[in-house]
């Protein structure tokens, strides 16, 4: 990686980390759990690093990498999926409300 | 242009689409009428995501290999494996059991980082010295979002850690256990960068996965229930920083911007949470609130005074405004659908109906929201402290439901409580305060709860979920 490369990427983890505290900053409380999963689910974004790191790892010798890959992108799966579904369900609740109206 | 660099090109602009979908995902779901939709982008983005790290030029080199050696075997067996197990942990879960689910999740996002460093740690025998520290940080968080979190779960799901167990000298030991750790990412560093041999590398990333692994479990132990709504945030937080430092270890950018959202963004909720619980994030994770607490004022302790239920429903009848206050005791007591059976029949004897909802009563920040919500209280009903408080002394009843130190007078008057300062509804300034409660115990902080004795407050001791339906019941034969 060239130096150029890495500045950059601490750019960017910088100024992304500054657009989630402005992001945040103003969320009514109720919405604080589907937030909370909601982010969750996003967080398990690791599989794309997972499968990535896996497809590297296929192309070495030594199959206790493989493992670690395939169980690294097993779990951001059940992160990813699990995480989206359950805040979907949070907020269905919260909309029927709405209708009610 | 070849066509690696129409890869690259390819490559980027989707994770750039994608990441702007999360933004605008996150922004959606901090609104009401447009969470779901929010959601739903995130979703889309994650997609995109995963559809583009199918096209990066390291996985489309396996697709000639043989089974075993193609990557796109491995991922979607894993990714079909863990979705169906995601899908149906999702649908299954009762309400109740939402703060677990969402810890164990993320205690899964936590490994996943974690192993994918671990991964590369194997296999990339090019990495340089900046991508060396990056992926022994993702180790550290990775380590200590998972263990932590799998300690949250166990306490928030009675299974497991259900006591807070106090480790003697606990500050020290975490502090020693971090600091070690530390050392093992620089020897790491240090091993890559060539100044030391690579055996004591090896031994680096032994160290900070293993010191890691123990201060996630030391960490959380140690906390009591009543702090999971800061700890669970806390967590969360440290999985999206897990995940934004693989990205700079394996150089995705997308993984960079998605990781570190969800880091600030929960550090931000945490930071919510402490303030409304008057604490400092600091004092919560390396003070020890459970010892210190004193048990109140010894000597004039009045008796808290019992009424039956048939009592109760007599002052109810004749009351025209009642404000429920729900807490933990709620949420175990399965009690929601009852209570809002009860807030049905309250409505149409005439009464005006609200919630009072702490922002940290539960076990996860805005636990009470989702609960009431499945029950279909309406939304408008449901008010803040802020907005109850002004309105409590002109209530006829408050009905405290599970809740304890979030109504507790001490974090007004009472400058020794450790509750002092504690932002609280104002349930005392009701004319009449119910508390139905399971037994004569204290909240989960061991502090003496003065409202429990004032002259306006009655016990309704009992299962919380029994005692609303008996309430209802007696409307209903009233």
């Amino acid at each position: 990686m060239a130096t150029g490369e890495i500045l950059l990427l601490v750019f960017v983890f910088v100024i992304a980390g500054f657009l989630g505290v402005e992001l945040i900053s103003k969320v009514p409380s109720q919405l604080h759990t589907p937030l909370m999963s909601g982010t969750n689910a996003i967080s398990g974004i690791t599989i794309v690093g997972a499968i990535s790191a896996t497809a590297a790892a296929l192309g070495t010798d030594g199959y206790i990498s493989n493992i670690c890959g395939f169980v690294a992108i097993l779990l951001a799966t059940i992160n990813v999926i699990g995480g989206y579904m359950v805040t979907d369900r949070m907020l269905e609740m919260f909309k029927k409300k709405g209708d009610k109206k | 242009m070849s066509y690696e660099k129409v890869s690259v090109v390819l490559t980027t602009i989707l994770y750039m689409v994608s990441s702007v979908l999360f933004i605008r995902g996150i922004k959606l779901l901090g609104k009401a009428d447009t969470a779901r939709k929010g959601n739903k982008l995130s979703s889309l983005g994650m997609l995109i995501a995963v559809v583009t790290v199918f096209l990066e030029k390291n996985v489309t080199d396996t697709i000639t290999e043989g089974v075993m050696g193609n990557a796109y075997i491995w991922a979607i067996a894993a990714i079909a494996l863990g979705g169906i197990i995601g899908a149906i942990w999702s649908k299954k879960v009762e309400m109740t059991g939402m703060p677990q689910l969402v810890a164990l999740f993320n205690g899964f996002g936590g490994l996943s980082s974690l192993l994918v460093a671990l991964t590369q740690y194997m296999t990339d025998k090019s990495i340089n010295t900046f991508s060396s520290i990056a992926l022994g940080l993702t180790i550290a968080i990775g380590a200590i979002a998972f263990t932590g979190s799998i300690v949250a779960w166990g306490k928030l799901s009675g299974k497991m850690f259900k006591k807070n167990v106090s480790i003697p000298g606990k500050n020290a030991v975490n502090a020693l256990l971090a600091i070690i750790g530390l050392g093992g990412v620089v020897l790491y560093s240090l091993s890559i960068a060539g100044v030391v041999d690579t055996q004591l590398g090896d031994i680096g990333i032994i160290v900070v996965t293993a010191a890691y692994l123990i201060l996630g479990l030391t960490m959380v132990v140690a906390i009591g229930g009543g702090d999971m709504p800061v700890i669970i945030s806390l967590l969360n937080a440290f999985s999206g920083l897990a995940a934004a430092f693989a990205g700079l270890s394996i150089s995705n950018s997308v993984l960079v911007v998605s990781g570190c959202l969800v880091g600030t963004s929960g550090l931000i909720l945490t930071l919510i949470m402490c303030k409304a619980m008057n604490r400092k994030l600091y004092a919560l994770l390396f003070g020890s609130f459970g010892a210190t607490a004193k048990k109140g004022a010894a000597g004039e302790q009045k008796e808290p005074k019992a009424m039956s239920v048939e009592d109760a429903y007599l002052i109810l009848e004749a009351a025209s405004s009642v404000v429920f206050i729900p807490g933990y005791g709620m949420a175990v007591a399965q009690a929601q659908h009852a209570v809002k059976e009860l807030c049905d029949k309250l409505e149409e004897n005439g009464a005006e109906v609200s919630f009072a909802i702490h922002p940290v009563a539960g076990r996860m920040p805005g636990h009470m929201n989702v609960l009431l919500a499945e029950a279909n209280v309406p939304y408008e009903q449901l008010k803040t402290a802020d907005e109850m408080n002004p309105q409590m002394s002109n209530t006829d009843v408050a009905i405290v439901i599970g809740a304890n130190d979030v109504v507790n007078p001490s974090a007004i008057d009472d400058e020794s409580s450790p509750l002092y300062g504690m932002p609280i509804i104002n349930a005392f300034e009701a004319r009449t305060v119910f508390v139905l409660k399971r037994g004569k115990g204290t909240g989960f902080s061991g502090v003496e709860n003065p409202l429990f004795t004032n002259d306006n407050t009655v016990m309704i001791y009992g299962d919380a979920k029994q005692t609303v339906s008996s309430l209802v019941s007696e409307f209903d034969e009233g």
